[in-house]
């Protein structure tokens, strides 16, 4: 039995003025799927996740979310647009450019007030999602003031507080303290089962932890597609697609080291 | 950072010099925030009644006619700043406002005509009655206007000060605009020193003034640049999770007992000024 795909994008071109980002990306995501999008810097990434996000559209080919053309025009219908901001949560590299309310509380209320649920609705939701995410001692402080772990934190929760199908985690454990990124680890390996994740990452070490599927995009192209173990013990594609680097130096034990963030096995896996 | 430990005695250039009380100022604001946590008595009072409070009271400040009237208002505003706590954060903040509002009145003291009290020695300029009361009327209003203001932000949470706005009928898109702007000016500030050090660290000598303004006008560009950048991430956010115009405020103020009877002593100080400070 086939099930019907979440995203279904075919022949999918996106260019900047000085660049092209995609360039005739064909993918499809299932329901309950976990996938990590693995590339270098300016290899498209972040351009996928806003085009699966409907914040921007492809100039060439399509993009369908369960069977409805995803479109600045079928985002412009006020019933399609709120089902699918509310079944599609996006979390941002950059917390600060997503905490914009005056407090923590307001914050993860802001999507939930945009669906139009009553008050008492609302706060018992936020409420709930700000234990959840042990942050509740924060809800009265102002989001700029606060950590970089405890933003990245209040970030999911504003996503998390709508309980969508769908997350968009762009770059999640960027620039966060190892027990932020443990955190922020466990909640992708809870994820399991439960929700659809598309996550887009540099750290090879946590692919296996937060993915049932890699994608590797290498200049805005499908470079390959398969398991995170696959994935990981092809060291060619790897190191063409600049996900890792030979080093100049060896290591006391005479080993030139291939990547400095595989774990340990990872890290004899890919240099076998 | 631009703070004063990194002062070296020297003449710093007219950015660097801007930067630094930029930073002061954010340092200020977060005071601010701190101070409201503390258990004084304004901090402990809806911030709806003291938005309120405060400005029947700045109101009835500046319209009073008479010296003792204003001065009694800056006695209570006084009384408050003691049981709140918050006396030592407002005495830099008088000593401001007498140099800056002296220095504006101090020529009135001699050039408006009528009665002379007396002349400064040397000089023999006559200091004249009408000069005298005009001069303490500015510097009383205007001591006791910021002490009531600074009072009302140094003792309430921004973002609860925002929404007491609400009450007041200040349009929705409005308030939330002043808090994201309130927000964000951090943000950009905080870039806006990262991009000085970053120069700093750079830099060997000082710069000539030429090469100074070329520095600022540079360094403003990026930060224009870096502000619609941000703006339109910060949009993308927003319409990501559900935004379509529509702006939602959750008010969740409660009236208690004590702010009921603080809302009376402010309505009825404010009263009493307005009657007693007529001509």
């Amino acid at each position: 039995m086939t099930t019907t795909p979440i995203f279904e994008l075919t022949d999918v071109t996106y260019s900047y003025p000085e660049s092209t980002a995609l360039d005739g990306l064909s993918l499809s995501i299932s329901p309950g799927e976990r996938i990590v999008v693995l590339g270098a810097n300016g290899s498209g990434k972040s351009t996928l996740l806003r085009i699966l996000a409907g914040l921007c559209f492809p100039e060439r080919g399509s993009v369908v979310f369960q069977n409805q053309a995803l479109t600045a025009e079928s985002l412009a219908l006020e019933t399609f647009a709120q089902d699918f901001r509310q079944r599609v949560g996006v979390v941002f590299q950059n917390p600060d450019v997503q905490l914009f309310s005056a407090t923590v509380f307001d914050e993860v209320a802001f999507g939930p007030m945009q669906m139009d649920w009553s008050k008492g609705e609302i706060i018992e939701r936020v409420n709930t999602v700000l234990n959840d995410m042990e942050i509740f001692h924060l809800k009265d402080r102002a989001p700029h003031r606060l950590s970089g772990g405890e933003k990245k934190r209040v970030a999911l929760a504003s996503v998390l507080v709508l309980n969508p199908e769908v997350l968009l985690m762009d770059e999640p454990t960027a620039a966060l303290d190892p027990k932020s990124q443990g955190h922020m680890i466990d909640f992708l390996f809870d994820c399991i089962g439960k929700k659809t994740v598309v996550t887009t990452t540099h750290s090879l070490d946590i692919v296996e932890e937060i993915a049932d599927r890699c994608i590797v995009l290498e200049s805005g192209r499908l470079a390959a597609t398969g398991s995170p173990a696959d994935m990981l013990q092809d060291h060619a594609l790897l190191e063409r697609t600049h996900l890792v680097y030979k080093h100049k130096h060896r290591h006391k034990s005479g080993v030139v080291h291939s990547h400095p963030h595989l774990s340990h096995d990872h890290h004899h896996r890919a240099i076998e | 950072m631009f703070g004063p430990k990194c002062s070296t005695g020297r003449r710093r250039d007219f950015v660097e010099g801007t930067l630094r009380r930029l930073a002061g100022t954010m340092e200020y604001a977060t005071r601010a925030d701190d101070s409201a946590e503390h258990a004084g008595l304004l901090q402990q009072i809806d911030p709806r009644v003291k938005l309120g409070g405060f400005l029947l009271l700045i109101v009835a400040a500046v319209t009073a006619q008479r010296v003792g009237v204003i001065a009694g208002i800056f006695l209570a505003g006084l009384l408050l700043a003691l049981l709140s706590g918050v006396v030592r954060t407002l005495t830099k903040l008088w000593i401001g406002i007498l140099v800056f509002t002296g220095a504006i009145v101090l020529p009135a003291l001699f050039t408006t005509p009528g009665l002379t009290l007396w002349h400064l020695p040397w000089v023999g300029w006559a200091v004249t009655a009408p000069g005298l009361h005009s001069a303490m009327m500015l510097i009383v209003r205007s001591e006791t206007s910021a002490t009531l203001a600074t009072l009302m932000v140094l003792t309430s949470r921004w973002v609860h000060l925002l929404k007491a706005l609400r009450v007041f009928r200040m349009p929705v898109v409005f308030v939330v605009i002043l808090g994201m702007t309130h927000r964000y000016i951090f943000l950009l500030l905080q870039i806006a020193q990262d991009f000085f050090d970053a120069h700093r660290a750079r830099r060997v000598g000082r710069l000539n003034p030429a090469q100074r303004r070329h520095m600022a006008v540079s360094s403003a560009a990026v930060l224009l640049n870096k502000s619609m950048q941000l703006s339109s991430e910060v949009y993308d956010a927003m319409q990501a999770r559900g935004f379509r115009g529509t702006v939602y405020t959750l008010d969740e103020f409660r009236m208690k007992g004590r702010d009921w009877g603080m809302l009376a002593a402010f309505v009825s100080l404010a009263a009493a000024a307005f009657w007693m400070g007529k001509q």
